[in-house]
């Protein structure tokens, strides 16, 4: 996408006059202080342009070697990963994606990071059924036949799971961008509106609220509002253009855009109209917000504005040294789109706006850039999100100030990493 | 207050409003059957809508209990290693390590009689009977001291009944209430005055294992020895090996913490085929979460602090030998402390050469 569709959109002049100012100011630029910026003479001519290679030479796989292609064996590395002491068992546990690996705004598939209550259920797609039930004119079952006869849509989403970045509220714990905010993807998703499908069956006047229920053995359950159901959730079929995976809820997932992953029921085999929320145990014992004084919100569903620096992190140093050096991350809003991105170097004293690229959706994940010649001295890297209903990434201490640190879900807070002099990143919190 | 609900949600009639006189239906799809509708529809809401027939008293509830739900979620409720606690934590929520069970934060019976019978036991849910989900309910509510143990439950007297916390929950107001402060023009330069570092990771060092992130800042290091910061572009430096966090005890500490552990052995083995005894085993305990010795049957003070987040590092190990009840009141190790910071020290050291 080129930088006139994705770079002017934003207040404060032009970013390469910012980026200067900001430089100058944090001490980092100067002449004299930029280093091996020029082409490096080398000392001796690279075998690995001078001899002819075995790739160049021999013949390689050839086509349907791997009829569902996989990742370069090189890209071994690039995986979902757990951490074993939150949880007691896989079957009821998350693991994170790997998002210090990836680039761009779409999350692959076979990354996405994985929640199950009960673990994945695996159900054929001629046994799939899906049912409608409650304060509705018709209660009616469907296939996945049937489903595929509806019209269809297509839109990108992000997921992010409530408790992402939840292991944090007390302080830095985890050493890697992938741990502490992993529970997040970004796909396409294809499918049919809650909006085409409720109205197959026709929701009585009375009908305020629709309980969303998997066919997992967890039967995970959660209340949602109907203007909510009618605004923009879907039933999706497809991410990325392919069938859902197995994990993420083959054949049938809900869509709840810009809210919880928890409500984004998977392996989704029915919902029932009705006048009241259920308050079941994922929207009382689990995603409530409990405060420092004892009480807790209900129904915080939104996920607000955040952002995260995803290279250099404590997983992916700066492995090339002084010089041009490019920070990239993650910024997404449940509210809508993102407007701007602010980089810091220094900690959150100094801040400069960073540099969107590729296509901007609404509540989905949003790629900056920011590109600076690197001194070499210490740095403290920190992301902040800004969505165009002016909402700023608040810093941890500002969202500790309001909620206290036993909210377990909802931190957004600005995640800072010290990036030290030999490249190594750490996971710290700052004055 | 949520936008949403805010803009008339939960007014009677906002459906109405939501749903103009959109296209008429396809005709895909059939009629649900009642059969099929009555084997999906389990939800119950706090209203006591949707519950079956039946009853079920304490007693009948506990023996349930026992056989099916007390291997993860402890005889009294208390939650074995990382399983929920389902009974205990009044009056902990404003602590630093809340512990939110059914008695303590859950607002309504109805979720526990929902859950059970939609996801209960783990591994084989809906197995039980209305019966039997009425008994568990029952038994649940006595561990949480809501009853006395001749009490019964039932779907008539279900409507009676409200847990202790019901109103402690209130309708999300962040927009209300924080939006007005995050919602401010962001400062640019000079946004305070200086920025120290308060708090790293690396001290708890609970991160999971990533090999090639390893691989990765060993090189860095590698590097920046090599160069001496210069031209990285010049250099392919060797990966080296992470060096071990242990290594820094010197061999006089480790030897004098084994001398101290003597007064540990009574109730605590370490080293190999250390089993649990009186207390949990202790190999590997740095940089574990506290209470999660598999098999050791914790106090819920301790699987508690666990669930709230203590790790057991070397601070706070030497933290919690020094005063144990002091440290974490209610926790069942009966040992005075050990009061001189150095022996503590010396103590940990010799603890962290048995890594598992």
């Amino acid at each position: 996408m080129s930088e006139e569709l994705t770079g002017g959109a934003s207040a404060g002049g032009s970013g390469a006059t910012n980026r200067r100012g900001f430089l100058r100011g944090a001490g980092l630029a100067g002449a004299g202080l930029v280093v091996g910026t020029g082409a490096v003479r080398a000392a001796s001519p690279d075998p690995l342009i001078t001899d002819v290679q075995p790739w160049a030479q021999f013949l390689g796989d050839g086509v349907d070697a791997a009829p569902y292609g996989k990742p370069s064996r090189h890209e071994a590395h690039v995986i979902r990963r757990n951490v074993e002491w939150l949880t007691a068992d896989t079957s009821s546990s998350v693991n994170f994606t790997p998002i210090h690996e990836l680039d761009g705004i779409i999350t692959p598939n076979g990354v996405c990071f994985e929640r199950h209550h009960a673990g994945v259920a695996d159900i054929a797609p001629q046994d799939y059924r899906l049912m409608i039930n409650g304060l509705v004119d018709r209660e009616l079952v469907f296939t996945l036949q049937d489903l595929l006869r509806l019209p269809r849509e297509n839109h990108v989403y992000f997921l992010e799971c409530a408790a992402n970045s939840g292991m944090e509220w007390r302080g830095a714990q985890l050493n890697g961008a992938q741990f502490t905010h992993g529970m997040i993807h970004n796909c396409m998703y294809t499918g049919v509106t809650l909006r085409t499908l409720l109205n197959e069956a026709g929701v009585k006047p009375q009908g305020s609220w629709l309980l969303a229920e998997g066919a997992d053995a967890s039967a995970m359950s959660r209340s949602i509002p109907m203007e909510k159901a009618l605004d923009d959730c879907m039933i999706a079929f497809k991410m990325n253009g392919e069938a859902l995976r197995p994990e993420q809820g083959y054949p049938v997932r809900l869509i709840v855009p810009g809210w919880e992953g928890n409500m984004w029921v998977k392996w989704l085999r029915r919902l029932e109209v009705g006048d009241a929320p259920w308050h079941h145990r994922e929207e009382t014992s689990k995603y409530t917000d409990l405060l420092a004084d004892g009480r807790a919100r209900r129904f915080t569903w939104e996920m607000h504005a955040k952002s995260v620096i995803t290279n250099p992190s404590p997983q992916a140093p700066i492995l090339h040294g002084h010089g041009p050096t490019v920070i990239t991350g993650l910024a997404w809003s449940g509210v809508g789109k993102i407007a701007r991105v602010d980089v810091s170097l220094d900690g959150g004293r100094n801040w400069a706006q960073a540099r969107l690229s590729g296509p901007s959706f609404d509540k989905s994940l949003h790629r900056f850039y920011f590109e600076f010649d690197w001194d070499g001295r210490d740095l403290l890297l920190q992301s902040r999100a800004i969505d165009e209903a002016g909402y700023v990434q608040p810093t941890k201490s500002a969202l500790r100030d309001f909620r206290g640190v036993s909210s377990v879900y909802h931190n957004n807070g600005i995640q800072t990493w010290h990036v030290h002099s030999n490249g190594e990143a750490e996971n710290v919190e700052v004055s | 207050m949520s936008r949403f609900l805010k803009s008339g949600l939960l007014c009677a009639g906002a459906a109405l409003v939501a749903l103009p006189a959109i296209a008429q239906s396809s005709g895909l799809g059939r009629a649900a059957l009642p059969e099929e509708v009555a084997a999906w529809d389990i939800d119950i809401r706090p209203d006591g809508a949707g519950l079956p027939d039946g009853s079920g008293d304490v007693w009948t509830g506990e023996e349930l209990y026992e056989a099916q739900c007390a291997h993860c979620h402890g005889t009294f409720g208390e939650g074995m290693g990382s399983w929920p606690m389902l009974a205990g934590g009044q009056g902990s929520l404003t602590h630093e390590h809340p512990q939110k069970t059914i008695g303590s934060y859950w607002p309504y019976l109805s979720t526990v009689w929902d859950y059970v019978n939609r996801a209960m036991p783990y591994g084989a849910a809906q197995s039980l009977t209305p019966d039997e989900v009425y008994a568990i309910t029952a038994y649940l509510m006595y561990l949480n001291d809501l009853v006395d143990d001749d009490f019964e439950l039932s779907r008539d007297n279900f409507g009676d009944i409200r847990l202790p916390n019901e109103d402690g929950f209130y309708l999300d107001d962040r927009v209300a209430l924080e939006w007005p402060v995050f919602t401010q023009a962001p400062c640019m330069s000079d946004c305070k005055p200086d920025v120290q570092v308060t708090m790293r990771a690396a001290v708890l060092d609970v991160t999971p294992d990533d090999p090639t992130a390893d691989a990765r800042r060993a090189q860095a290091r590698a590097m920046a020895a090599a160069s001496g910061g210069g031209d990285a572009a010049a250099s392919t430096p060797e990966v080296e090996p992470d060096e071990e966090a242990s290594a820094a005890h010197s061999p006089e500490l480790i030897a004098q913490g084994e001398s101290l552990y003597r007064a540990c052995r009574s109730c605590h083995q370490v080293g190999d085929g250390a089993r649990n005894s009186v207390g949990p085993v202790l190999n590997g305990i740095l940089g574990r979460v506290a209470g999660r010795v598999e098999g050791f049957r914790y106090s819920p003070a301790l699987t508690g602090a666990g669930d709230a987040g203590l790790i057991w590092t070397e601070d706070t190990v030497s933290d919690f030998i020094a005063d144990p009840r002091g440290y974490l009141p209610r926790n069942r190790m009966s040992y005075a402390g050990l009061r001189d910071a150095d022996e503590r020290r010396a103590l940990v050291a010799y603890l962290s050469t048995y890594s598992e």
